[in-house]
């Protein structure tokens, strides 16, 4: 049994699990879409930078997008991190206004610490409702939004523009690529430019990917959203685990928050309206599903650059109105879910022969 | 002698509001055995293993770990796992979209970062050295249910236990992975596991167990060397009644006459599952499908009732043509279908005793025209008395009640629209061997009152004593057709295993 078993063992390769499968149609069709409009629309997708800018745009529903995925595989939902995202832009904004030290350097820190302390306040508030007192976490998160939006409001009412110059050349601070550049028409060379919001939203990718795939919190985050009665049995603190999960969320949202003020330096009441929603449809286009215990970040990634590039794609074309872009959004997300349940019900008629011989 | 044992349970006593479901219970478990925990629903077996657990708080009592000084104090399921007790539910109680190597490990230790290479490896060196047929990498939602189990079992070895508690846990697997399961149990037990073995299953007790408990309505009738207690008084032990009440549903099963009339008549009758077959029942008689599992039974009866999606076929009820390509014309041409999986397809957990039991005749009378309440009360005591449901009360959820009352329930159910036609899949499944016994006795009741039934169970015994026609199935194929003389558990086991080896 032992030796000559263990060596066919190791020579096996594990068959695609569902989750990697529904990341990899993630990533094709996102190609298979960019490709396409590099060769069809040309012009802008051209450059380097015009890729680029899918990331420089959409740093802060990355960002989210990835607070969803968390709480979503662990059987979550959180409909607040745009009304978090809403107000933590407000609050710094008016904290640069109006109180902020001189000091560039410690201005912005006190902005960061400001940004990650409202985001926080939200995590721990709704993951100790969810977790503790056990309430449905739509209504809990519903309620998040309400009142992180109403505490927008109260705030300011009218747009607040950032004008500290500390936090002005924090924005104006880009990574600046030249060999991804192109050569205008006055022969001036143009390098491709990254934001510091992008570059902290891949950041955070690769940080949520690390946490879900090698920390024993990452594991419950799985095991919670697949059975969460199994996970109790196993010995997993299932509380602490869903309670720590929102928290990541709310500062994830927070973080949110200040990267999208980074990206364009003014604050209104109506900020990042909606933006969940995408963060949602974000995560499903990437493979996770609603129902928990599946899906992991790069897939979520690929939903945001699918929803940035469609809404990009549609931007540059002759249907040029918002209403296009939802629906296109809409049949992407609709043609996506199809897509999945027809995979997962054509593995699954393979995969579990065994327990379908079970039915006498 | 003494020291062998390594737990020991004395005088446990608990109490429920209302009753007292444990009265001075005496368990004690020896290194090295299979130990049968026997007794009817209700006996006090459930509560007994989740006192062991710490699921319950025990009212009175001591329980002993060897290896521990004093009393072992368990009031959690942390706790005895700790103390070496280990349990596997018939319902898996890992997480199918994790690996089986994480599965094993996860929840086990304190470490913020999870070593992966490492758990790969020590799972599959307990994979190997347990002979289970799984993969580390493997997610745990393409094994089979067996070995799921058996990772569950491997699991709870690994952790060292003294005491393995396996709670029904053949309840879902066929002979193959039972018999997978029994080699893996001898298994543990070479290596001085104590197993603590709870099924309804009466053969598989004799064919794997060392020693047995019986406990009736929460007190300890005995415990025995297997070899002491043949089937027959075992029975008697757990029902504590004479046999009797065995011997005459015997004689009363080959005395009823079946009419000549055709109720149900199919030919060609075919679903998306189920390849084309003819099939025929008449009034008044009582016949069933056998085979092993996945032979086909299942598919069979739900091709009938149009609960898969029909393909194909002829049917007729009384001599007319019909077209069922649905449970509700099913219904409403007067056959009814108690299916196998209560729990997904017949219950309602959390309605009513009373609700429940009025669903189906709702649905044939048409939801736009409400029963009177009355007339819902008087339908619900009548059957909640005619088939001896044990329920506070006909507004209790039904949820609440024992496996055995839950399938009564679903039985009044469609006892209620009065049916020609029943279709009874693997309604003894799970359950204790009185509410077995009614239920079959209730199955020819019926008979003699002139409604067909077709009846499945995966104990053939239980099918030759009701069925007097019996249709033998193997791989989704009608293989053979038994009835009178030739209705012995032989010449089924030979019909089985006749076409298996044409096959092979």
């Amino acid at each position: 049994m032992t030796t000559a078993n263990r060596t066919l063992r190791r020579k096996q390769r594990e068959p695609l699990s569902d989750a990697s499968l529904l990341t990899l149609i993630a990533i094709g069709i996102f190609v298979v879409m960019y490709a396409a409009a590099v060769i069809f629309m040309g012009g802008a997708f051209q450059k380097v930078q015009q890729f680029l800018d899918l990331f420089n745009e959409n740093a802060a529903l990355i960002i989210i997008a990835c607070a969803l995925t968390v709480v979503m595989i662990g059987g979550g939902i959180n409909i607040s991190v745009g009304g978090i995202i809403g107000l933590t832009c407000m609050a710094c904004a008016k904290f640069l206004e109006y109180s902020a030290p001189a000091n560039s350097t410690l201005a912005v820190l006190l902005t960061v610490a400001l940004a990650l302390g409202v985001g926080l306040a939200f995590g721990l508030f709704e993951g100790f409702m969810v977790s503790y007192l056990e309430i449905q976490p739509f209504i809990v998160t519903l309620a998040g939004m309400f009142l992180a939006r109403g505490l927008t409001t109260i705030l300011s009412v009218n747009p607040v523009k950032v004008t500290h110059e500390g936090f002005q050349a924090l924005v104006k601070t880009k990574l600046q690529i030249p060999w991804l550049g192109y050569t205008a028409k006055n022969g001036n060379l143009i390098p491709a430019k990254l934001e510091i919001g992008a570059i902290i939203a891949v950041a955070v990718v690769a940080a949520v990917w690390l946490m879900l795939r090698y920390t024993r919190l990452g594991r419950g985050i799985y095991a919670l959203g697949g059975n969460r009665q199994s996970a109790l049995m196993l010995g997993i603190n299932v509380k602490s685990v869903c309670f720590r999960g929102y928290v990541i969320s709310g500062l994830l949202a927070g973080l949110a928050g200040l990267v999208f003020l980074m990206h364009k330096p003014a604050a209104n009441a109506s900020i990042a309206m909606r933006s969940e929603m995408d963060a949602i449809a974000a995560s499903i286009i990437g493979g996770t599903l609603l129902t928990g215990g599946v899906g992991n970040v790069i897939g979520t990634l690929f939903g945001v650059m699918i929803l940035a590039a469609i809404q990009k794609i549609i931007g540059l074309s002759p249907l040029n109105e918002s209403w296009w872009q939802d629906m296109a959004s809409g049949a992407m997300l609709g043609i996506f879910i199809l897509l999945q349940s027809v995979i997962l019900n054509r593995r699954g008629k393979g995969g579990t022969k065994d327990m379908q011989a079970d039915r006498g | 002698m003494q020291n062998d044992v390594v737990l020991t349970m004395r005088g446990i006593s608990k109490l429920f509001p209302g009753t007292k479901a444990l009265n001075n219970v005496d368990f004690t478990l020896r290194r090295g055995e299979i130990h049968a925990l026997m007794g009817e629903n209700g006996a006090g077996k459930s509560t007994l293993i989740k006192v062991l657990t710490g699921v319950y708080e025990k009212d009175s009592g001591s329980i002993h770990i060897e290896g521990i000084d004093g009393e072992a104090a368990i009031h959690s399921p942390q706790d005895a796992q700790n103390a070496g007790i280990s349990t596997v539910y018939q319902e898996i109680t890992l997480c199918p979209n994790l690996t089986v190597a994480e599965n094993m490990f996860i929840g086990r230790t304190e470490d913020a970062v999870v070593h992966w290479k490492a758990y790969e490896k020590k799972a599959a060196a307990i994979l190997d050295s347990l002979g289970i047929p799984a993969r580390p990498k493997q997610e745990l939602s393409s094994c089979s249910l067996a070995v799921q189990q058996m990772v569950a079992i491997g699991r709870a070895v690994d952790m060292n236990c003294k005491v393995l508690i396996l709670d029904e846990p053949t309840s879902s697997l066929d002979e193959k992975e039972v018999a997978m399961l029994f080699r893996l149990m001898r298994d543990l037990k070479s290596r001085g596991v104590g197993i603590i073995f709870v099924t309804h299953f009466l053969e598989q007790v004799y064919e794997v167990s060392d020693r047995i408990t019986v406990l009736r309505n929460g007190e300890l009738v005995g415990e025995y060397p297997v070899a002491e207690l043949p089937q027959v008084e075992l029975v008697a032990r757990m029902m504590g009644k004479s046999l009797n009440d065995l011997g005459d549903l015997k004689k009363a099963d080959k005395s009823f006459s079946a009419g000549t009339e055709n109720v149900y008549e199919a030919k060609g009758l075919s679903s998306v599952v189920r390849k084309p077959f003819d099939f025929r029942i008449r009034k008044g008689e009582v016949n069933g499908f056998t085979g092993l599992l996945g032979s086909g039974r299942s598919e069979s009866v739900r091709a009938i009732f149009g609960a898969d999606r029909v393909t194909g076929g002829q049917v007729r009820m009384n001599g007319k043509e019909v077209r069922i390509t649905g449970p509700h014309e099913a219904m409403k041409n007067g056959i009814g279908y108690l299916p196998e999986d209560r729990k997904r397809d017949g219950i309602i957990a959390e309605l009513s005793v009373r609700e429940n039991i009025i669903l189906a005749l709702q649905v044939m009378r048409g939801f736009f025209k409400p029963m009177k309440r009355s007339e819902m009360e008087k339908f619900a005591d009548e059957y909640i008395r005619e088939l001896n449901i044990k329920t506070a009360s006909q507004n209790t959820p039904v949820g609440s009640l024992s496996g055995g009352n839950q399938q009564k329930v679903i039985l009044a159910r469609w006892l209620l629209t009065h049916p020609d036609y029943l279709i009874l899949d693997e309604p003894t499944r799970g359950i204790d061997v009185g509410t077995k016994l009614e239920i079959q006795r209730l199955v020819l009741k019926l008979a003699e009152e002139n409604m067909s039934v077709t009846f499945i169970s995966s104990e053939i015994e239980e099918m030759l004593r009701t069925c007097s026609r019996l249709i033998v199935m193997r791989d989704g194929n009608t293989v053979g057709e038994l009835t009178g003389d030739e209705l012995t558990q032989a010449h089924v086991m030979e019909t089985i295993a006749g076409g298996e080896a044409q096959h092979g």
